[in-house]
């Protein structure tokens, strides 16, 4: 049982709770640093290196740091494995780290490892913190690779710098087409999980051209029935 | 006799306008220019309006099965896409990049914010957006008229990229020279502007006032307004794209101010822009202004009065 749910731990954010696709955590690198394949790993890889040492860090201090000093704590640890990161990055890949630029210190404030810290690492003891980091940031690193894969291949007709296409639709590496592609990924992952739309309330207004802009609705004139 | 009594709610008089007779009407007034089009640029410029119409028709048919919802391409609204579309394109563009172009109107802006009547932006403007952006070469390469008489294709420079003077004014109207194929000749997209107004298609206020505005901020940034009225893209941005009944205002003041806006935003863009046209932006913007524009200019209803401030209710 204890293994099963370890597992799951593991696996929940790949798909389910997947923090790109379906907590929409982390849009800000997501956007950004996703118009080639390459980048998008390199990324990916930084980013779980942060989040599974300052989920094991912060599950290790969670009965030291106290409470209302939480998130300036946090953010130290994170910061610091974000330092470490960015060397180790600049001593052994300088390419990757002068294509991903600002993006890679500003790891520090990505919602996802802050979020994990805070929902997660926090409450739980080492072993599915550190689980829980490295689905976290599986999943972070397949939904970056996905549209990282999807946007070099339409916008540059390459996948990983190979030529492939011999067209190219530029929109795709430029931010509208970054936009796209991350909202039809939301998309897929909704239908993976079974997830609906909403449908529409009925309304006396529905009829009137004006009512998305009308206010007597919100002001409940037509609500009387 | 029919002496059947119909009991019916409200309303009891109805306007025969249906969507299939406007669509209809647009398309007639569209005629013109789509002539003009084929005489000054040749069965090619033929070839990719049916190339556009087919594909924005046949790829509605098809999201619309996928989605499982009405077929719609009976209103004639997908024709009307597809001939805008090409109508903004320029002749020698590939027919696969058209048919992306169609693919962009129709699935992405039409269908999947729920069809006709939904879209946030013009469908056509936005696909011509995507375009220019996506392949900017072959979006701006332009071939000078009647090329197919000559031995092989030249491209030009459009009357907006070319030295100040190069065209008369009457080279305009008529359009001899350079350009996406429906809108070189503003004479045929005059022609079709005063019969939708004729047919009471469109409102006089939003073409109006659009090239008032476009005119007077010329004389303002130094530019020659009647220059700058009949080259590019305005008339059948004015008269065609702006008065779409989904993407435009509907009171009275709000077609005003969306007007004025799409007029000095061309005019801006096309003085200080890199860009050589500034219709299909400033329209695409005043689109997205439009539902605010109209939350603005709401008619305050009879007898209602405004609460003042402080008072409680």
């Amino acid at each position: 049982m204890q293994k099963k749910s370890l597992f799951s731990e593991f696996t929940k954010g790949i798909i389910k709770e997947n923090p790109v696709l379906c907590l929409v955590l982390g849009t800000c690198p997501t956007l950004a640093v996703t118009t080639s394949a390459s980048n998008a790993i390199g990324m990916g890889i930084a980013a779980t290196a942060v989040l599974v040492c300052s989920n094991a860090v912060i599950s290790l201090l969670r009965k030291v740091i106290p409470d209302k000093v939480r998130i300036p704590a946090y953010i130290t640890i994170i910061a610091g494995f974000v330092t470490i990161v960015q060397m180790v990055v600049k001593a052994f890949s300088p390419a990757i780290n002068d294509a991903l630029g600002i993006y890679l210190p500003l790891i520090v404030v990505n919602c996802i490892i802050l979020g994990r810290a805070e929902m997660y690492a926090s409450k739980n003891p080492v072993l599915p913190s550190i689980l829980d980091g490295l689905g976290m940031g599986v999943g972070f690193t397949a939904a970056l690779l996905c549209m990282g894969i999807i946007r070099e291949l339409l916008g540059s007709g390459s996948v990983f710098g190979v030529q492939l296409l011999p067209v190219q639709i530029l929109i795709f590496i430029l931010p509208p087409g970054g936009f796209f592609v991350f909202g039809m990924l939301i998309m897929i992952a909704n239908k993976l999980n079974g997830r609906k739309g909403k449908k529409a309330k009925a309304s006396p207004c529905d009829g009137c051209p004006l009512s998305t802009n009308c206010n007597k609705r919100e002001e409940g004139v037509l609500d009387a029935d | 006799m029919d002496t059947k009594l119909y009991v019916s709610s409200s309303p009891h008089f109805r306007s025969n306008a249906t969507t299939r007779r406007i669509m209809l009407d647009v398309i007639i007034a569209l005629m013109p220019t789509a002539v003009a089009a084929c005489i000054i640029f040749g069965m090619q410029a033929l070839s990719l309006i049916a190339i556009c119409v087919a594909g924005c028709v046949l790829l509605e048919y098809i999201s619309r099965k996928i989605m499982k919802r009405d077929t719609t391409i009976g209103d004639l609204s997908a024709v009307v896409t597809g001939l805008l579309l090409a109508l903004n394109l320029p002749v020698n563009i590939h027919p696969l990049i058209a048919l992306f172009g169609c693919l962009v109107a129709i699935v992405v802006v039409k269908q999947m914010f729920g069809g006709i009547g939904m879209n946030f932006v013009n469908p056509a403007l936005a696909a011509r957006i995507v375009l220019l952006v996506s392949f900017p070469s072959q979006m701006m390469s332009w071939v000078v008229p009647f090329w197919y008489q000559k031995a092989d294709a030249i491209t030009a420079a459009t009357p907006l990229a070319a030295e100040k003077g190069t065209y008369s004014y009457i080279t305009l109207l008529l359009g001899n020279h350079g350009g996406s194929i429906g809108e070189v000749c503003a004479a045929a997209l005059i022609l079709g502007g005063i019969y939708l107004l004729i047919r009471r298609v469109i409102s006089p206020i939003i073409p109006c006032v659009y090239i008032v505005s476009a005119a007077l901020m010329s004389l303002c940034v130094g530019a020659d307004p009647l220059y700058q009225i009949l080259s590019g893209g305005l008339m059948l941005g004015a008269i065609f794209m702006a008065t779409d009944y989904t993407t435009s205002p509907v009171t009275v003041w709000g077609k005003v101010i969306y007007a004025v806006g799409c007029g000095v935003l061309t005019i801006l863009l096309r003085s200080f822009s890199n860009m050589p046209e500034g219709v299909s932006f400033s329209i695409l913007l005043m689109n997205i202004l439009t539902p605010l524009i109209e939350r603005v200019t709401i008619p305050r209803t009879l007898g209602f009065v405004k609460q003042k401030k402080g008072e409680k209710k």
